[in-house]
């Protein structure tokens, strides 16, 4: 514990507490919505997506990679939400070819055009997150913050609105709701969370900062309210010590907060179990 | 002027037609039952009544002060709505949504207009239990006083009574019923002629022959004994 506390005194550990529990806040916030209206797999398509651009943005040599792989990143995510609603077995199946084209396309780029020394752990840390602690700028750390804060007011706004949209989408489009809107929201939030989360979790992990809080909160509450309420609370917990045991331990952070998740989950399972009796 | 007029309209989806030429109005007041067999198009009807679906040719004309969005709807249950975390209360709630606007929370009448309906629907003692833990009955009254709350002009109902049993079915009647004769036009979906028959004032008859009249004309016309 104290050198966890002796660790805190660096910025860089600091910074990777503020980003790390802020994009998990973030994505259990829409990870609810997502889980609930059998959307779960956009997250994992969508992370594919990014780790295609982000190949093609270093291929490119781009100084500033967000700025190509957040916008590719979006449009996918409203493409993938148009086809994925037009055709119910068409979109799924569309899913998976665009995410798996996007990981393979993404791979060979980087293989071919790569000036990299270091190729192999260019590709690893992009699927899996750095093998340490992230190592994040000044500028970096506020523009993470900056989005997360929209993020969140953007949820809390529009709250009622969402919770109406996931539990009955053709309720709220008779009487007058711009369900279609409320979809593209989400898509794009996601999409925007996807990206960020990358740098922490890498492109692989991410889609369990999403389902995972969601999932544990329905194990143990029944109300909407409640279940946001505890993903966040769930999501901020496991970030922080899957955080905290990569810096004290040296482990792989991503890899280590997905387990403090896990772990998470499964201890709400069992305490479902008893609760439900 | 009518609430709905429905002229020569043809419905389907992906281009396809299931139904075509009905024509139907609607007053303040009534209560129509859209009877039909399975496929014949009744709830793509509704869900181009509702502004869901556009139709594939003819018009629906809105009049009578009826807006939009002041159409209460009672869809039929999705696979999603079965393991959803959510308690009536906030159901019910969210039928108040229309009237919100971009305004984001619900306001102190919102609130109590929930509670009414909840109070006129028997179920605000189940205020706070989980939608999917309650029986198929209370699920439909949810529904209903969700509605409700979105307005008091119109309901569409789209196969209120299916998968309840018999009891509960009558009580359901019975609800809907009283609703009409507050003053709440309804249009229902069913499958069953005879409580059709016993309840509605106008039947819609879709399929291969179509046929809106007076109950007392389709009763005469399909020579239904009633007693």
């Amino acid at each position: 514990m104290e050198k966890f506390f002796s660790y805190l005194e660096y910025p860089i550990v600091r910074y990777a507490l503020i980003v790390g529990i802020l994009i998990s806040l973030c994505a259990s916030l829409l990870g609810v919505t997502l889980v609930l209206k059998r959307f779960s797999f956009i997250g994992d398509g969508l992370s594919h997506v990014a780790f295609g651009a982000m190949a093609i943005a270093s291929v490119l040599n781009l100084t500033d990679k967000m700025y190509l792989v957040l916008p590719l990143t979006v449009v996918c995510a409203v493409l993938i939400l148009w086809t994925g609603q037009n055709a119910k077995i068409k979109g799924d199946a569309a899913i998976a070819m665009i995410s798996v084209s996007a990981l393979a396309l993404g791979y060979l780029l980087m293989n071919v055009f790569g000036t990299s020394a270091n190729l192999a752990g260019d590709v690893c840390s992009t699927l899996f997150g750095s093998t340490s602690i992230i190592t994040l700028k000044l500028s970096e750390v506020m523009l993470c913050i900056v989005i997360s804060v929209i993020v969140i007011v953007v949820f809390i706004l529009f709250y009622n609105k969402l919770f109406s949209v996931t539990f009955d989408e053709n309720f709220a489009k008779a009487s007058g709701t711009n369900s279609q809107g409320y979809n593209l929201l989400i898509a794009i939030i996601i999409a925007v969370i996807i990206v960020l989360g990358m740098n922490l979790v890498g492109s692989l992990l991410i889609s369990a900062l999403v389902i995972f809080p969601a999932l544990s909160a329905m194990r143990l509450f029944k109300s909407f309210r409640r279940v946001t309420v505890f993903s966040a609370i769930f999501a901020v917990t496991c970030a922080f010590l899957g955080i905290a045991v990569s810096i004290i331990a040296g482990t792989p952070v991503g890899s280590t907060i997905v387990a403090a998740d896990i772990a998470g989950f499964l201890i709400c399972c069992l305490a479902g179990h008893f609760y439900a009796g | 002027m009518s609430y709905i007029e429905a002229k020569n309209l043809s419905v389907g989806y992906d281009g396809e037609v299931v139904g075509k030429d009905i024509s139907f109005t609607v007053n303040k007041g009534d209560y129509l039952c859209i009877i039909g067999d399975n496929g014949s198009g009744k709830t793509t009807l509704m869900k181009t009544i509702l502004g869901l679906k556009k139709p594939l040719s003819g018009e629906i004309i809105m009049g009578d002060g009826l807006k939009k969005n002041e159409i209460g709807y009672l869809p039929q249950q999705t696979v999603i709505q079965k393991d959803f975390p959510a308690s009536v209360k906030e159901i019910v709630l969210s039928g108040c949504l229309s009237k919100c606007g971009m305004r984001p929370f619900y306001k102190k009448e919102e609130k109590a207009l929930a509670l009414e309906n909840m109070k006129r629907m028997g179920i605000e003692a189940l205020q706070d239990k989980c939608y999917r833990e309650l029986s198929g009955g209370q699920q439909q009254r949810v529904l209903l006083a969700r509605a409700l709350c979105a307005t008091e002009k119109l309901l569409l109902l789209d196969e209120p009574v299916s998968g309840l049993d018999p009891n509960v079915t009558a009580e359901m009647y019975k609800l809907i019923e009283q609703l009409n004769k507050d003053g709440v036009t309804i249009i229902m979906i069913s499958h069953d002629i005879e409580s059709a028959v016993k309840y509605a004032s106008h039947i819609l008859h879709i399929g291969e022959n179509i046929f809106f009249a007076e109950k007392a004309q389709y009763v005469e016309k399909m020579n239904i004994n009633l007693n």
